[in-house]
C-alpha cells in the first residue's frame, strides 16, 4: 500500500486563505473595534492555544519581519516558544526577543512595557472577542447590541461592582470602546496594559480562532477603557519595583518563595527586566533613547505623563 | 524559583521525546501499523473521518496512530491536514436510493420494497468479553462479533445483498404526502461550506447539518437523548437507516457531464417525526436527517434528532431545550473547539492572576481596616469573589 504524502505550503496557510484573512483585517482596520467575522482555519495547534492569533500573524508576515512572540509577557513560556518555532519551520521567519527590534509581536495577555512605535504590528491571541458575552450569550442579540451602540448593559456590570465592592472590580478584559463607537475586549490583558492603547503608533490586530472573528485598533486611535465620572478607570498598580531589576510602573508576577507567605515580585515582561537589569545605572536613560527616532513625539509625551501620573499615584499611596 | 519558567524550549524537546517513548510502549511488541487500525479499528476510523471532515480511511487510521489512539487529537491532525488541501467545487449530491446497501432497517414498517437487511452491526450480539484466542464456530458463538466464522468474502449477492433499488422510507410516505417533502433550497445552491466561510447565526439547514456532521459524537448523542427525555421533544421513529458504498460525481468543468470519482461508505439515517399542520396544511409528519462517513450509526441517528430538534422555529414550536438552540448547539458541538479551549487552562494564566490577586488584597485590606473602625459588617457588605468581564480567558 502506497500512502499518499502529505506535504504542507509555505508558512502552512495557502496563499487564498492569507488573502481571505487579509481582506477581514482590512475590515477591521477601516472599523475599529468591530468584529469582523472571517472563516477561521485549523492550524496545527489546538483551539484556545493563539490559533486566532497565528493566523493573524501567517498572514501578516512578510519576509523583511522580525517575528517576536510572548505569553504572559515572557518570551520563554512554553506556548510562546512553541509559537515562535512554527514560525522559524515553517515561515522561516527571523525572530527576537528585543521589543524594539520586533515588527511583528504575537501576544497573549501583556503589552510589553517598552513604548510600541510606528510601523510594529501587535498580534493579540484572543479567547473571547465579545466584550458582552458574558452578560449575554447569545450572538445575535450581542451583535444587534453593538448595532445600536446600545451598551447600557455593561454599565450595569461595572456599577454592580462598585455596589459590591465599592470599585470597579474587573481587572483584566477590562472592556474599552474604540474610536467613540464600538465596545472592544482588549483581550484578557490585564487592565494595567490599557493605557497602553490610547493613541498608541502601532497597529493593533486582534485574532480570535475558535470564535471566528478579527478586530483591530488601527495606530492613533482613541481607546477609553470605561468608568463613571465619579468612579473613573484606574490601572492596577504595584507598591513595590521589580526584584530584578528595580523598574518600578511595570507589571509584576508575583513569585512564591515558600509555603510562609514569602513572595518576590518581578516583570512579567521579561525583554524589559533583562535590559533593564543589564544597564541599571541607566536604565531611564536607555529606555528613553532606545528608539526616539521610530516613536511619536506626542505618544511619547503622552506615555511619560501617565507615568508620571502612575507614579505620583504610587507615592500617595505609599 | 523564578528559573522555573525558563528553559521552556529544552523542556518542550524532552517531553515530546517521553511522549513518543511512551506511545510506542514495549518494544518487544511490534508497533502497530495504521493499516491494521484502518481495517481492525474501522468505527474508530468512521469516527475520526467524520468529525475530521475528510474522508480518507487511510490518512485517519495514521492519525490514529500518530494521536496514540486519541480519537479528538486524531481528529485535529486529520483538520490540520484537510484545510491546507485545495477546494475543487461540490459534487453531484449522492442518491443513497440507489446505495446497494449493506445494512438497511427501519422501524416504522415490518416489510417494505427491498426489504430489511441487519448487516454487519452491534445490534443483538452478546456484549461479553471474551478472550481474544476464542474462534467463533460458525452459528454457534457467543455472537459477540469478534471474530468472523469464515473468512472474509466479497460481501456478494450470495450473501442475502439486496440489489434491487431500495426506495427510500421517506419517499414512500412522500408518495402519500404523509411526509413533509424534500425540498432544496431556492435555486438549489451549492451547499454553503463553513471551513471556508465565516460562521453567522443564524445558519442555513444545510451549515447546521454541515456543523453536526462535524460535530461531536458524544455531545449529539446526549442532545438527542434529552429530546427522548422530554427536553424539546420530537416524537421520533427510525424510518430507515442505512449503511452502504455510494458513488461520488462530479461535475468536471471542461466537459460539463457527471463523470464518478470513487465511492465512499456512508451511514444514512432518516428519522420521521411527530406531524404538524394546521387550518391550511393538513398534518404531515416532519422529519430530520443524518448522514456520516463510515459505519457512524449512532453518530447518524443523534444527528437526525438534534436537526429535527433544531427546526423548532421552522414548525412554530416552543424552545424549551438546548437541543433545539441552534446558538447553543452548534457553538458548542465541534470538539476540537472545545477541547481546545477546556484544555488551554493548563497554559500560564499568572498576569491575569496576578491582577486578582492585587485586587482581593485591596478589598480585603478595606474590609479589615473598617472592621478595625469598629463598623459592623452586613452580609451585604460582605465581599465575595470578584468577577471580571471577560471571564476566565
Ligand atoms: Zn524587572
Amino acid at each position: 500500500m502506497t500512502l499518499p504524502r502529505i506535504e504542507y505550503n509555505h508558512a502552512y496557510l495557502d496563499e487564498q486563505t492569507k488573502r481571505t484573512i487579509r481582506r477581514a483585517l482590512l475590515k477591521a482596520v477601516a472599523i475599529p473595534g468591530f468584529q469582523v467575522p472571517f472563516a477561521s482555519r485549523e492550524v496545527p495547534m489546538p483551539r484556545g492555544w493563539g490559533t486566532g492569533g497565528v493566523q493573524v500573524t501567517a498572514a501578516v508576515i512578510g519576509a523583511g519581519d522580525t517575528l517576536k512572540v510572548i505569553d504572559q509577557g515572557a518570551d520563554d513560556t512554553t506556548n510562546a516558544v512553541s509559537i515562535r518555532r512554527f514560525f522559524e519551520r515553517v515561515a522561516g521567519a527571523a525572530t527576537t526577543t528585543d521589543t524594539g527590534e520586533a515588527t511583528v509581536i504575537q501576544t497573549r495577555h501583556r503589552i510589553p512595557e517598552t513604548p510600541l512605535a510606528e510601523g510594529q504590528i501587535m498580534v493579540y491571541q484572543v479567547p473571547i472577542p465579545e466584550p458582552l458575552r458574558f452578560l449575554e450569550p447569545r450572538e445575535t442579540e450581542t451583535r444587534r447590541m453593538h448595532a445600536l451602540q446600545d451598551y447600557g448593559l455593561i454599565y450595569v456590570k461595572l456599577y454592580e461592582d462598585i455596589a459590591r465592592f465599592g470599585r470597579i472590580a474587573t481587572t483584566y478584559a477590562y472592556p474599552v470602546i474604540v474610536n467613540g463607537r464600538y465596545l472592544m475586549d482588549p483581550s484578557p490583558t490585564p487592565s494595567f496594559d490599557n493605557p497602553k492603547l490610547h493613541r498608541s503608533p502601532a497597529l493593533h490586530l486582534y485574532g480570535a480562532g475558535r470564535e471566528k472573528r478579527i478586530y483591530a485598533v488601527p495606530p492613533y486611535t482613541d481607546v477609553e477603557s470605561l468608568g463613571f465620572e465619579d468612579h473613573p478607570f484606574e490601572p492596577q498598580r504595584f507598591s513595590q519595583p521589580c526584584a530584578i531589576c528595580g523598574s518600578t510602573g511595570v507589571y509584576l508576577d508575583e513569585v512564591v518563595l515558600d509555603d510562609r507567605g514569602g513572595a518576590m515580585y518581578v516583570c512579567s515582561d521579561t525583554d524589559h527586566c533583562e535590559r533593564t537589569a543589564a544597564a541599571p545605572a541607566a536604565a531611564a536613560a536607555a529606555a528613553a533613547e532606545r528608539a526616539p527616532s521610530r516613536r511619536a513625539g506626542a505618544y511619547e509625551r503622552a506615555h511619560s505623563t501617565r507615568m508620571h501620573t502612575f507614579d505620583e499615584q504610587e507615592g500617595a499611596h505609599a | 524559583m523564578y528559573v522555573a519558567v525558563k528553559g521552556g524550549e529544552r523542556a518542550i524537546a524532552a517531553a515530546h521525546e517521553l511522549l513518543a517513548r511512551r506511545g510506542r510502549g514495549d518494544r518487544a511488541v511490534p508497533a502497530l501499523e495504521s493499516d491494521q487500525v484502518r481495517d481492525q479499528l474501522g468505527v474508530l476510523v468512521s469516527r475520526v473521518m467524520n468529525e475530521g471532515s475528510l474522508y480518507d480511511p487511510d490518512l485517519a487510521a495514521r492519525a490514529i496512530v500518530q494521536a496514540q489512539g486519541d480519537a479528538l487529537e486524531a481528529v485535529t491532525l486529520l483538520r490540520t491536514y484537510r484545510t491546507t488541501l485545495p477546494r475543487y467545487g461540490a459534487t453531484v449530491a449522492l442518491d443513497t436510493a440507489g446505495l446497494p446497501s449493506e445494512r438497511r432497517v427501519s422501524a416504522t414498517f415490518k416489510d417494505l420494497p427491498g426489504g430489511q437487511q441487519l448487516g454487519a452491526t452491534f445490534d443483538y450480539t452478546h456484549r461479553l468479553l471474551t478472550d481474544a484466542a476464542d474462534d467463533e464456530p460458525a452459528g454457534e458463538g457467543l455472537g459477540t462479533g469478534l471474530r468472523p466464522a469464515r473468512p472474509a468474502e466479497a460481501p456478494a449477492a450470495a450473501d442475502g445483498h439486496l440489489d434491487a433499488r431500495m426506495p427510500r422510507i421517506s419517499d414512500l410516505l412522500g408518495a402519500e404526502a404523509l411526509l413533509e417533502e424534500h425540498v432544496p433550497s431556492p435555486g438549489d445552491p451549492e451547499p454553503a461550506d463553513l471551513t471556508r466561510e465565516p460562521t453567522i447565526f443564524p445558519m442555513s439547514r444545510a451549515e447546521r447539518l454541515q456543523a453536526l456532521a462535524r460535530g461531536d459524537e458524544g455531545f449529539l448523542l446526549s442532545l438527542g437523548y434529552s429530546t427522548q427525555r422530554g427536553y424539546g421533544r420530537t416524537h421520533p421513529f427510525v424510518g430507515e437507516v442505512r449503511v452502504g458504498e455510494v458513488e461520488v460525481e462530479f461535475v468536471a468543468p471542461e466537459t460539463g457531464e457527471a463523470l464518478p470519482i470513487g465511492r465512499i461508505e456512508v451511514t444514512e439515517c432518516q428519522m420521521v417525526n411527530q406531524f404538524v399542520g394546521d387550518a391550511v396544511t393538513p398534518p404531515q409528519f416532519t422529519r430530520g436527517y443524518g448522514l456520516a462517513f463510515g459505519r457512524a450509526e449512532r453518530k447518524a441517528m443523534s444527528m437526525s434528532l438534534v436537526d429535527r430538534a433544531l427546526r423548532a422555529d421552522e414548525f412554530g414550536e416552543r424552545r424549551v431545550g438546548p437541543a433545539q438552540d441552534e446558538e447553543f448547539v452548534l457553538a458548542h458541538s465541534d470538539a476540537v473547539e472545545a477541547t481546545g479551549f477546556v484544555e488551554h487552562l493548563k497554559l500560564p494564566h499568572y498576569v491575569d492572576f496576578q491582577a486578582e490577586l492585587v485586587l482581593i488584597r485591596q478589598l480585603r485590606a478595606v474590609h479589615r481596616q473598617r472592621d478595625r473602625a469598629g463598623h459592623e459588617t452586613t452580609a451585604g457588605d460582605r465581599v465575595g469573589q470578584s468577577d471580571s468581564i471577560g471571564g476566565t480567558p
